[in-house]
């Protein structure tokens, strides 16, 4: 059981770095438009070029 | 004279040569629409950010200073296809945001908690069935506490904050049991950790507050989205005012920009957007959204206009008394104060069921205790007992059985086009037996068209419909509108109070006053609406007479069937003359009317009503109106109503039909339903497990597994209120 020793500290800071991470994603507005965020995920990537600009 | 839009009144300074702006967009509503305007902005040069929010319709936009006028950004959308405003975010927004974010923080938190104190939980739970030493159990209920207190000390906040509140105004609501509860139960469980005894309840007590949490933070996200949206359509009502720079320079800048003493020009089809005296011009001004009086009024130096009227015919300058909202007639604030005293006493549907709740709770904990000292047990014991039973009816679900509800419901009514103002307005809505309308602006439309259309030849109407293009005059606006004309005749004169004319192939065409056109032989022909303007046409010499009106709201008669058929009673109460009123109420066959009332008289027809134990719903749109909005059970706006009444009403409905208002009363009938049986099924849930609790024989495990699952059942039950809406109509 002395294997608790190293566990249980590793598994509370686990969980405050998750808990810091929700709180750094929170301030830096991620939660802000979660409708947008959706979307933006599956958004086409900026067109390579402008296409009149080849022909 | 020279006329320039100035928006520098929204612009920011956002850092080092950067400037910033937000702009509300309306139109948004897919991915696509979002790449196509972000594409759009960033191909400016010097743009450096233009980011999109979806779940506002907003766009925020950042330029390098110096380079570029914000105008250009908007006319850059409107190529787009969309319509935007600079947009200001006002503080009653700017708290509903801070408010989100702090619950999302606490719930954060308070998750975090619960998922590590329940990861400590388990094996202490199997470990007390098998063969755990009480050294290694005491190790966990320690470390349990070490993550549970400083959490529930954070994300208790809400609760605790709101208990004090109540606890100071000597009222309670359900935060009181709540806060109660929570302390002791953390409270016990330390004591019994420090006594190295088998339960403790970190886990429980950590739980309540992430599900409470839940439900605390959807109800606000639910009210900060709506409150989002009505301060876009605000800003999209784009209210500017022509304020004059110099002596013959007039700049069109934000009403949120103009401040008392300046001095606006109003031309003639505008609406006056702030409270002020005429200094110099003639003109007719519509007030009916002040007054709801349709007749329209001279205006010359010195009368006071106030937001919200119409100018007809002349050019007014009017020096500003007040910009926007902030005054109006001293008798409707008056009155307006009284009503909303009034108001303030209605108690909600959860704080009645807490006022019967926590004394009921709170004695059975403390009978517990006493009956098990009078049986023999010793006094740690029966305080043990006795907190267990307070953790076991902490009311989770009945805490959550209000506001998931309320969401839901809300989120529907969201999707029907009403916009929730306040909090218990679902409540109140739901116990209406009687609708008063207002006419002017409610049940029919705030603006004008041509009621005769039909009669008029198409090629002739078309004619009139360009060569109204070229008039000012709001009647003109809406023949124009109702032709669909796109381009004005050529050469079109304009003679100020009479009408337009133009000659068009060697033919005179004429378009205003009767007199004006030669076509008053025609007036007395024509069934004469009392509400009615009549403009002539004549083209050479053929003469027609245009009727133009305030129409009725295209589904005013289907919307006052289905009231009818839900047993709710109907009356409307209007500023305007008998004549006009009668019309009204006979196409709609609404059999109680009554004409010319002041908003005194409407607030006493009200009170009269009250009397009878009536719970009235108020619908109406003018400043004359905001008073009795204010003195109904529940009130209700269109999105076009005066400011005033628009922030008294408890909703307000979007777009042209009527049919919101009968959808927003079967959604808030079908959620106070589930409120009411949310609230059974927590009680019945209390009646199962009290007993189990005074019997002493509950654990830990126990406690936990009946929280969340009374928890999750009434969520589930909430959910059903999502499609309540769009039934009946």
């Amino acid at each position: 059981m002395e294997i608790l020793v190293i566990l249980v500290p590793l598994a509370l800071m686990l969980g405050l770095a998750g808990l810091a991470g929700f709180l750094w994603s929170l301030r830096s507005g991620q939660y802000d438009d979660l409708d947008g965020a959706a979307w933006r995920a599956i958004a086409d990537d900026e067109p390579p070029q402008e296409a009149p600009a080849k022909r | 004279m020279q006329v320039t839009r100035d928006f520098s009144h929204y612009v920011r300074a956002a850092g080092e040569g950067i400037k910033h702006i937000d702009l509300a967009v309306e139109g948004v509503h897919c991915a696509g629409c979002m790449a196509k305007i972000e594409r759009g902005l960033s191909a400016i040069p010097d743009v450096t950010l233009a980011r999109v929010n979806l779940t506002d319709r907003r766009v925020a936009l950042e330029w390098k200073a110096g380079t570029l006028d914000p105008v250009s950004f908007i006319d850059r959308l409107e190529e787009l296809g969309y319509k935007a405003y600079p947009y200001e975010t006002e503080s009653a927004e700017a708290a509903e945001v801070a408010e989100s974010r702090f619950l999302l923080r606490c719930l954060g938190v308070a998750a975090f908690a619960t998922m590590n104190v329940m990861m400590l939980s388990i094996p202490v739970w199997s470990g007390n069935l098998s063969d755990m030493l009480p050294e290694q159990r005491d190790f966990f209920h320690w470390l349990s506490a070490l993550i549970a207190l400083p959490a529930a000390a954070y994300a208790g906040q809400p609760f605790f904050r709101s208990a004090w509140r109540a606890l100071s105004n000597k009222t309670t609501n359900m935060d009181v049991p709540i806060s109660i509860g929570v302390t002791l139960a953390l409270g016990m469980s330390v004591v019994e950790t420090v006594n190295q005894a088998e339960h403790a309840y970190f886990d429980a007590a950590i739980m309540l507050l992430t599900f409470l949490l839940v439900g605390r933070f959807l109800d606000q996200n639910m009210r900060r989205r709506t409150r989002a949206v009505a301060g876009n359509l605000a800003a999209l009502k784009a209210e500017t005012a022509a304020k004059f720079v110099g002596p013959d320079e007039i700049s069109q800048v934000p009403v949120a920009a103009i401040h008392p003493g300046d001095i606006v020009l109003l031309r003639p089809g505008e609406r006056c957007a702030v409270d002020g005296t005429v200094i110099e011009g003639r003109s007719e001004i519509d007030q009916s959204l002040i007054t709801g009086e349709t007749l329209y009024v001279t205006a010359g130096q010195g009368t006071p206009v106030y937001a919200g009227s119409m100018n007809i015919s002349g050019t007014l300058r009017v020096r500003v008394s007040a910009a926007s909202e902030a005054t109006l007639l001293a008798e409707i604030t008056r009155l307006l104060d009284n009503a909303l005293q009034a108001r303030s006493r209605y108690m909600r549907l959860a704080d009645r069921a807490s006022r019967l709740y926590a004394p009921v709770v709170h004695a059975t904990a403390l009978i517990t205790i006493l009956g098990w000292v009078a049986v023999g047990a010793s006094w740690h014991d029966a305080i043990v007992t006795g907190v267990a039973v307070l953790i076991i009816t902490c009311p989770c679900a009945l805490g959550l059985a209000i506001p998931t509800v309320q969401t839901v419901a809300s989120g529907a009514m969201f999707r029907a086009g009403v916009l929730l103002n306040s909090g218990d307005a679902i409540e109140r809505l739901a116990e209406a037996d009687h609708v008063i309308f207002d006419k002017t602006g409610t049940l029919t439309l705030p603006d004008l068209e041509v009621t005769n259309a039909a009669d008029i030849p198409a090629d002739i109407f078309d004619l009139a419909g360009r060569l109204a293009l070229s008039s000012h005059h709001p009647v003109a606006a809406a023949v124009a509108q109702a032709a669909g004309a796109k381009s004005p005749i050529v050469g079109a004169v304009e003679e100020a109070g009479h009408g337009v004319r133009a000659t068009v192939d060697g033919i005179e065409l004429r378009l205003g006053r009767p007199s004006f056109c030669g076509a008053e032989a025609l007036i007395s022909s024509v069934t004469l609406d009392p509400e009615a303007s009549i403009v002539a046409f004549s083209k050479d010499s053929e003469k027609f007479v245009l009727s133009v009106r305030q129409g009725l709201r295209p589904d005013a008669q289907a919307v006052i069937a289905a009231l009818k058929a839900r047993n709710i009673g109907i009356e409307i109460l209007s500023g305007d003359r008998e004549p006009a009123v009668i019309a009204a109420a006979h196409a709609l066959s609404i059999a109680e009317w009554r004409a010319g009332v002041t908003p005194a008289d409407k607030i006493a027809r009200i009170e009269e009503l009250k009397r009878r134990g009536v719970k009235v719903l108020m619908v109406g749109d003018g400043m004359n109106d905001a008073p009795s909005l204010a003195a109904a059970h529940v009130s209700m706006s269109p999105i076009s109503a005066a400011h005033l009444s628009q922030a008294t009403a408890d909703l307000v409905f979007l777009g042209r039909p009527l049919a919101p208002v009968v959808a927003a009363i079967d959604s808030a009938r079908k959620a106070l339903h589930l409120m009411r049986q949310n609230l059974w099924l927590a009680i019945g849930y209390n009646v199962l497990a009290v007993p189990v609790a005074i019997s002493g024989v509950v654990t830990p495990l126990i406690a936990a597994a009946a929280m969340s699952g009374s928890s999750i059942l009434v969520m589930l039950n909430s959910l059903r209120a999502r499609n309540a809406s769009r039934e009946g109509l």
